[in-house]
């Protein structure tokens, strides 16, 4: 097993020497073997998004380094990184081009990170390729190919996004909170679209939840965060054998407070 | 007032040479301004550049044509300024084409040796377009719009094209893709001035004659040719329209604008209103969308049903 993500030192402060100031990442330290599937806890403000968006590079980081696959990646911006990460948001208008075709949209996340020339954007040998990918979501996409994604629905539009963040094979997947904005039925079929697009393509997946029991129950390593540090990392069988009352215990053990998320408490 | 159908109908022809021409600018205004998101101010000053240079070139016995080339380069070079000032300096990109539009009047005045206007003997050179024969301008201006839809409808289609689309629809998911955003914009901004100073080029070639202001107001002309295409485009083709028509549609908005302008001129009404009546359309049009979301919900409709529902539970 080789280590896909390797986070050292981290550290990244927000509005420094304002009174605004917030220390989002503290010195944080993470490793992630090949094939892991970490799921990402913790109170609003915990550091959880902060984390998934100094692996993307969308800022430089104060401090530390970050390594994908045995390469530094902190002396990059985000799209010279993005060739080895894929990268599904919270709002689901986020991942995809509006005014864009769905193949269209495809076509450009099979080229993410790579030369993009003055051929056709969908290479007709392509199209068959993406209408079977389309297929597999079981949305009835791959007979729409040629609609604007705009037309879509959230759920449909990050369905559509998970397609484009795994068609290109990446080093790593990342996952923002990809279901919070869809109501409850549709969070469920774009997390199951989830494990089996993981599962299918073997990718070393970071996913960010308020869905304590998702937490549990999907990936094979937890992470729980707290004041832009990793509070607790359980792995294999001790994982599978969480409950949400002890996720709270340990939350509480670690930190000293109370666990006082009111939205991870509701949705457990 | 006399009123002869005469003239006007004899004023068509070149009042359409004329349309083509701004029709042309008008496919470079959409590349920033739908394609890309921006309002570039820098075409006001690139048209006129383009025509300065077309007309120097042109007295220094350089061919018609190629002038027109060279137009299109310092076209391209005044959109990379805007686009550099907009993505390494992060000035916002309206005010960066101000900058670039505002230092282009001192250029194109030194470009012009110091003078405000320059006139073009049309009759010892072979022009690309000329006033004095205005069927052949026509014929030229269309193959020359033709050609640049076709070469805008294969690069917009491509790869690269498309990534410059999705720069425009939706900078995040592009930087997520790879595509560096900045280059894309510089890209964007020069390929599009240089197309504005192409045509300020061929203005300059059929009026004979090049002039510090011809570019004023060039955008608010793009912008209007723009829009009453789009506007026209979807009344006559709806959604069956795609992007080759779209701009064949604009170009075809610049035709109708500047026909619109030889009417209103032919009613002998002041000339100096034309640019007060122009802002008006185009601020009319920009606002007939935003108009009609605002007819689905606003806080005065929400509050009237608001009062009405109170009533009928107090009766």
């Amino acid at each position: 097993m080789s280590t896909m993500l390797k986070l050292s030192g981290v550290s990244k402060t927000f509005n420094a020497g304002t009174i605004n100031e917030k220390v989002a990442l503290n010195h944080v330290n993470l490793e992630l073997e090949e094939n892991d599937f970490v799921t990402v806890i913790g109170g609003n403000g915990a550091g959880k998004s902060t984390m998934l968006n100094a692996v993307a590079g969308v800022w430089p980081v104060d401090e530390g380094s970050i390594f994908i696959d045995g390469t530094d990646v902190t002396g990059l911006p985000d799209f010279k990184r993005a060739y080895l990460i894929g990268r599904v948001f919270q709002d689901p208008m986020t991942g995809t081009a509006a005014d864009m075709q769905i193949e269209e949209n495809l076509a450009l996340a099979y080229k993410r990170g790579k030369k993009r020339g003055l051929s056709w954007n969908v290479h007709p040998e392509d199209r068959e390729m993406f209408r079977e990918r389309l297929a597999t979501l079981g949305l009835g996409l791959e007979d729409r190919m040629k609609t604007k994604v705009g037309l879509l629905s959230g759920g449909q539009r990050q369905a559509v996004t998970l397609l484009m963040a795994s068609l290109q094979q990446p080093k790593i997947l990342l996952l923002d909170e990809h279901t919070a904005a869809l109501d409850p039925k549709t969070a469920k079929l774009v997390l199951n679209l989830t494990k089996e697009i993981v599962e299918s393509n073997h990718l070393t997946t970071m996913m960010v939840t308020h869905n304590m029991k998702d937490a549990i129950s999907i990936g094979n390593r937890l992470i729980m965060m707290d004041e832009g540090k990793i509070l607790l990392d359980v792995k294999g069988e001790e994982k599978a054998n969480l409950t949400v009352e002890d996720l709270m215990k340990k939350f509480e053990a670690a930190s000293g407070e109370e666990f006082s998320n009111d939205q991870a408490l509701l949705s457990k | 007032m006399n009123l002869n159908f005469g003239n006007l109908f004899g004023a068509f022809p070149g009042g359409i040479a004329q349309g083509l021409i701004w029709g042309f600018m008008a496919l470079g205004v959409y590349i920033t301004f739908r394609l890309l998101d921006i309002a570039d101010l820098t075409v006001d000053g690139s048209f006129t550049t383009g025509g300065a240079v077309t007309v120097m070139l042109i007295l220094a016995g350089v061919n018609p044509w190629v002038a027109l080339l060279c137009a299109l380069g310092a076209g391209i070079l005044a959109g990379t300024v805007t686009g550099l000032l907009h993505t390494v300096f992060d000035i916002p990109a309206i005010l960066s084409g101000i900058l670039t539009q505002f230092a282009l009047y001192s250029i194109n005045l030194a470009i012009m040796g110091m003078t405000a206007n320059k006139g073009l003997p049309v009759d010892k050179y072979k022009l690309a377009v000329t006033s004095r024969n205005i069927n052949s301008s026509i014929l030229t201006a269309l193959l020359l719009t033709a050609l640049v839809i076709a070469v805008l409808y294969w690069y917009f289609g491509t790869e690269h094209g498309s990534a410059m689309r999705a720069t425009g629809s939706n900078p995040e998911m592009s930087k997520a893709q790879g595509i560096n955003i900045n280059t894309m914009k510089v890209i964007g901004l020069a390929m599009s001035n240089g197309f504005v100073a192409m045509s300020g080029g061929l203005l300059s070639q059929y009026q004979g004659f090049a002039d510090i202001n011809m570019g004023r107001g060039a955008i608010v002309i793009g912008l209007a040719a723009v829009i009453i295409g789009e506007v026209l485009g979807n009344a006559l083709l709806g959604k069956r329209m795609n992007f080759a028509g779209r701009l064949a549609f604009i170009s075809l908005g610049g035709v109708i604008y500047y026909l619109v302008i030889v009417i209103v001129l032919w009613l002998k009404l002041d000339s100096n209103y034309l640019k007060l009546l122009t802002a008006v359309v185009v601020a009319i049009f920009l606002s007939v969308p935003n108009i009609q979301a605002k007819m689905k919900t606003s806080f005065s409709r929400a509050g009237k049903r608001s009062v009405k529902s109170s009533r009928e539970v107090s009766e």
